[in-house]
């Protein structure tokens, strides 16, 4: 057992490869700090607009006209009865007007009177709002804080499970994969709301499992293999978690893009962020977490059980 | 070596998937489209039935079923079309004190209601309903409270013969007082600080004033704050029940704000209609004969033996929200009365004023702020609705002052009825502070609809992808599998349906996604493992026990750590982040269960009674690698 036994030399490219990850998390954080995040209405205030109509309203071809009309985001939802709808657009930045409310009222007029002039019947404008976004924005102060602790106490726990320089190499990763994912939206531009939110605690999970899968191979292997180096271990075990990392990360996949492709516009925005992030995963439960570790110069010595593991080693042919 | 599993074993996995199976089967019956209609103040009886079934008759409209029951009448409707037409027909048919709200039934059997299986609950992103962000006017409940002081400070100054050159409010939560010397100041601040432990007194002078300021502690404030929220909570669910729909939600936002959500409810203008009837309760006594005529008020009051006329003194001896307990009950002859308890403050305070007027009636006021909707001119000549609030007073309780009252005292010469009325009366008219909606967003129907019927087809094609992928990959192993992850879906449908009733949402799927996706891995864990004990050269049974064994504490990790996370994020997260979190956690468990203990029991069923077996289904071996053991 002492001979190397693996396929792919994963730790040979482990400088290039964190270079590479330190690269593109500059970039992503230098874009989170630059233009930051695309919020939804979730988390911004927007306008709400009633409307009555005299008959049934079509909700699909007053969307029709409202995106031709230029508002794309606008959503539109029956209120109370078959002839009432309600019409959220997000605030337009660039709007000159004084205050919300004024925008919201001209923004109300302008849909009245744009979609009247494509209609038989009679529609009249029963009010506009500004709704504000508070709750959004206390969310998003939750699910952060959310993050940090849920960080803490992950380390916390690896350090007691396996040991203290895993628990780094474990969060290492996951801080990886997070402001890589945050990145690309802030990168791209796309829309952050509740459901990316979701997405990103989601994301937490999956990387978190994937490390963790690798390590309890590695810690496995440093107390079997008495006479490797460190590096190699980590190699070995590296190719040995290799089916089992492709195989659930192309399940995953495989559940995503079904979702990404049929599910609608509202899972849309997660399955992507999920997407993103088991690829970032699944790269970093190879190079980051092992990385961190070697880095830190992991030895056999640290994940000794003394007692047990003489005898657990010795019970293998 | 044998893989068998001991009979209690194999009893438990059967036990737990017939009990999944009967928890999780209410979801497939769907929900009817109804229409619940009650009335303001009285119960609804066959008469009223009939005349909705008139109106609906003259819109040709047909019902599924209709029903007279406790909360009103329900009617059945195939279409949201149809429900929503038949709403505007009974809305003309009937006045303007019926409500009229759109609902969902449930269509599930009675037997399965018994057992307490039910559907899921979704949520607004799912069904569609209303959101209402509700903020509490704190500030209002402090003033009241200090408005009460500032009549107590003056009665007690009164009594004790202190003269002052005035009392004034300085802002909602300060009074001062003003003396000509500070003698007189001394002697007040001495007998008032007993009486007002949740103020603090402060010397301050202005010219040849002495003043003595008193201010409510920050203490009291915030239990004001707490209490407010709270009661206001309280009558809010009452309200909310007086809707008739199906699973509210009433949940306290941070320091001042109240959510309510209402799933199915498409209707906000009569929502808030009932939900911002603003009810508070005043103490009075009768004002005595020969009172100025400006010092009183003359309302009617309904008695058994008929109505009659009663003057009721401006001043305000006790408000509502010094009130801790009402219910009915009976005195020691079973005479129906009806026991008030109020708090330390509030017991002095009717006690100074009922010592001095045994004998005198005492009454209490119930104020409903109220809305109506009135049809005006616009000034471009257009009808349009407006709302209008207005103050509905009503004289509830006018009972004789039998002796000096303390802080628990009865109203007696009641029916039992009339008991019954007044305690509900004055326990749902206690709501505590005014209340502004701060947001509000209706989610249609249609909506909630298509983003449900478009994830969960997402996540069945999904399903059935990884199905044959497993299937192809891991042969009779991939089916084991995949029968454990059916069954994890179907356990956590039972666990959200009924034994855990949390509310599924957009999140709480994505959450399911990931656990479906952390099944499968614990079984490519072990498939793997198994696999490699093979071409180590273990035998097919001692590989499938090391297999399974050596991958336990890996997927006991790697879930533990995530579980970590779910309950980190379930108690500091709301909303969505809970969702999310709940349906993780309970993914977790059930997976963990399905994915080891369910297959485990497929796969003893299949090899593990073979002696002579040489070969397992479970795809191709991996290739041994290069530097092996050559």
């Amino acid at each position: 057992m002492a001979a190397p036994q693996f396929k792919v030399d994963f730790m040979g490219y482990r400088k290039p490869a964190a270079f590479m990850s330190i690269v593109i998390v500059l970039i992503s954080l230098s874009s989170l700090a630059l233009s930051g995040l695309q919020f939804g209405l979730d988390f911004t205030s927007g306008t709400s607009v009633r409307l009555n109509f005299a008959e049934s309203a079509q909700l699909d071809e007053v969307g029709a006209q409202l995106e031709e009309a230029g508002y794309d985001d606008a959503v539109v939802v029956n209120f109370g009865s078959d002839r009432d709808i309600r019409v959220l657009l997000p605030l337009d930045p660039n709007a000159e007007v004084a205050t919300e409310a004024e925008q919201a009222a001209l923004t109300g007029e302008a849909i009245a009177a744009y979609l009247q002039e494509r209609s038989d019947t009679e529609i009249t404008l029963q009010g506009s709002d500004y709704v504000s976004a508070k709750v959004g924005e206390e969310l998003a102060e939750q699910g952060g804080l959310g993050m940090l602790v849920a960080l803490g106490i992950i380390m916390v726990y690896i350090a007691v499970r396996f040991q203290f320089k895993f628990s780094v190499g474990a969060v290492t990763a996951l801080a990886h994969d997070l402001i890589i994912t945050l990145g690309i939206f802030s990168l791209t531009g796309m829309e952050f709301n509740l459901n990316t939110l979701a997405a990103l605690l989601a994301i937490i999970g999956y990387s978190l499992n994937d490390t963790i899968v690798v390590s309890d191979r590695i810690r496995e292997n440093f107390r079997m293999l008495r006479k490797t180096e460190p590096v190699d271990t980590v190699n070995i075990s590296l190719n040995q978690t290799l089916g089992r990392t492709l195989i659930t990360s192309f399940t995953t996949l495989l559940v995503l893009f079904s979702i990404l492709l049929i599910g609608g516009e509202s899972t849309q925005g997660f399955a992507i962020a999920l997407i993103i992030g088991v690829i970032v995963g699944t790269y970093s439960s190879i190079y980051v977490a092992s990385n961190v570790i070697i880095l830190m110069n992991v030895t056999r010595e640290d994940l000794l059980i003394p007692v047990k593991e003489g005898a657990e080693a010795d019970g293998i042919p | 070596m044998l893989n068998r599993y001991p009979a209690w074993k194999n009893l438990l996995v059967l036990l737990t998937v017939a009990l999944g199976i009967l928890y999780s089967v209410p979801n497939l019956y769907p929900d009817d489209e109804a229409l619940q209609v009650t009335h303001e103040s009285r119960e609804l009886v066959q008469p009223d039935l009939d005349n909705i079934t008139t109106a609906l008759e003259a819109a040709q409209l047909q019902t599924l079923a209709s029903e007279l029951n406790d909360s009103g009448i329900l009617l059945r409707f195939d279409t949201v079309e149809e429900q929503l037409r038949g709403k505007t027909a009974i809305e003309e048919a009937l006045t303007d004190d019926f409500i009229v709200a759109l609902n969902l039934a449930p269509t599930t059997p009675g037997w399965m209601q018994a057992i307490g299986a039910g559907k899921m609950n979704l949520g607004l992103d799912l069904q569609g309903g209303v959101h209402f962000l509700m903020e509490v006017d704190i500030e209002a409940a402090v003033t009241g409270r200090m408005e009460d002081n500032l009549s107590n400070v003056r009665s007690i100054l009164r009594e004790l013969r202190i003269r002052t050159r005035g009392l004034n409010m300085i802002d909602y939560s300060h009074i001062e007082v003003r003396f000509a010397s500070a003698n007189d100041r001394s002697r007040a601040r001495s007998e008032l600080i007993d009486n007002f432990p949740e103020l603090q007194f402060q010397n301050r002078e202005a010219g040849d004033v002495f003043i003595l300021d008193l201010r409510m502690t920050d203490d009291t404030q915030l239990q004001i704050q707490r209490d407010t929220l709270q009661a206001n909570r309280t009558t809010l669910l009452n309200r909310v029940d007086a809707l008739g729909v199906a699973e509210p939600t009433v949940q306290q936002q941070g320091a001042d704000r109240i959510v309510v959500e209402l799933p199915g409810v498409q209707d906000p203008a009569q929502a808030i209609r009932i939900l911002q009837r603003i009810a508070t309760l005043e103490f009075h006594l009768e004002a005595a004969l020969g009172a100025p005529r400006s010092s009183y008020e003359t309302y009617d009051y309904v008695a058994p033996e008929g109505v009659f006329p009663v003057n009721v003194d401006n001043d305000v001896i006790l408000q509502g929200d010094r009130i801790s307990n009402v219910r009915p009950s009976l005195d020691q002859n079973g005479l129906p009365q009806v026991q008030i308890s109020l708090d330390a403050q509030g017991g002095n305070q009717i006690n100074r004023v009922t010592r001095d007027n045994v004998g005198r009636m005492m009454d209490i006021l119930l104020i409903e702020t109220r809305s109506r909707t009135n049809l005006v001119i616009d000034e471009n000549g257009q009808e349009v609705e407006e709302v209008e609030f207005y103050e509905d007073r009503r004289l509830i309780s006018h009972a004789r002052i039998n002796s000096a009252l303390g802080r628990q005292f009865v109203i007696t010469g009641l029916t039992q009825r009339e008991a019954m009325d007044l305690s509900l009366l004055i326990s749902s008219g206690s709501l505590a502070a005014p209340m502004t909606i701060v947001e509000q967003s209706v989610i249609g129907p249609t909506m909630g609809r298509e983003n449900l019927e478009q994830g969960i087809r997402g996540v069945q094609i999904a399903a059935i992808l990884v199905v044959i992928f497993m299937l192809l990959y891991y042969r009779l192993f991939g089916l084991a599998a995949n029968v454990a992850l059916i069954m994890n879906i179907v356990l956590i449908f039972a666990v959200l349906s009924s034994v855990l009733p949390a509310t599924l949402t957009l999140p709480g799927i994505v959450g399911i996604v990931l656990t479906v996706g952390m099944a499968v891995d614990a079984n490519v864990l072990i498939f793997t493992r198994i696999k490699e004990e093979l071409r180590n050269g273990l035998p097919p049974q001692q590989a499938i026990d090391a297999g399974y064994n050596r991958a336990f504490t890996t997927i006991l990790d790697a879930n533990l750590t995530t579980f970590l996370v779910a309950v980190v994020l379930f108690t500091i997260g709301t909303g969505p982040v809970k969702g999310f979190s709940v349906t993780l956690m309970i993914g977790i468990i059930t997976s963990m269960f399905t994915a080891i203990i369910g297959t485990r029991a497929l796969v003893n069923l299949i090899y593990g009674g073979r002696r002579d077996l040489r070969s397992l289904s479970i795809g191709i071996l991996p290739i041994k690698p290069a530097g092996g053991e050559s």
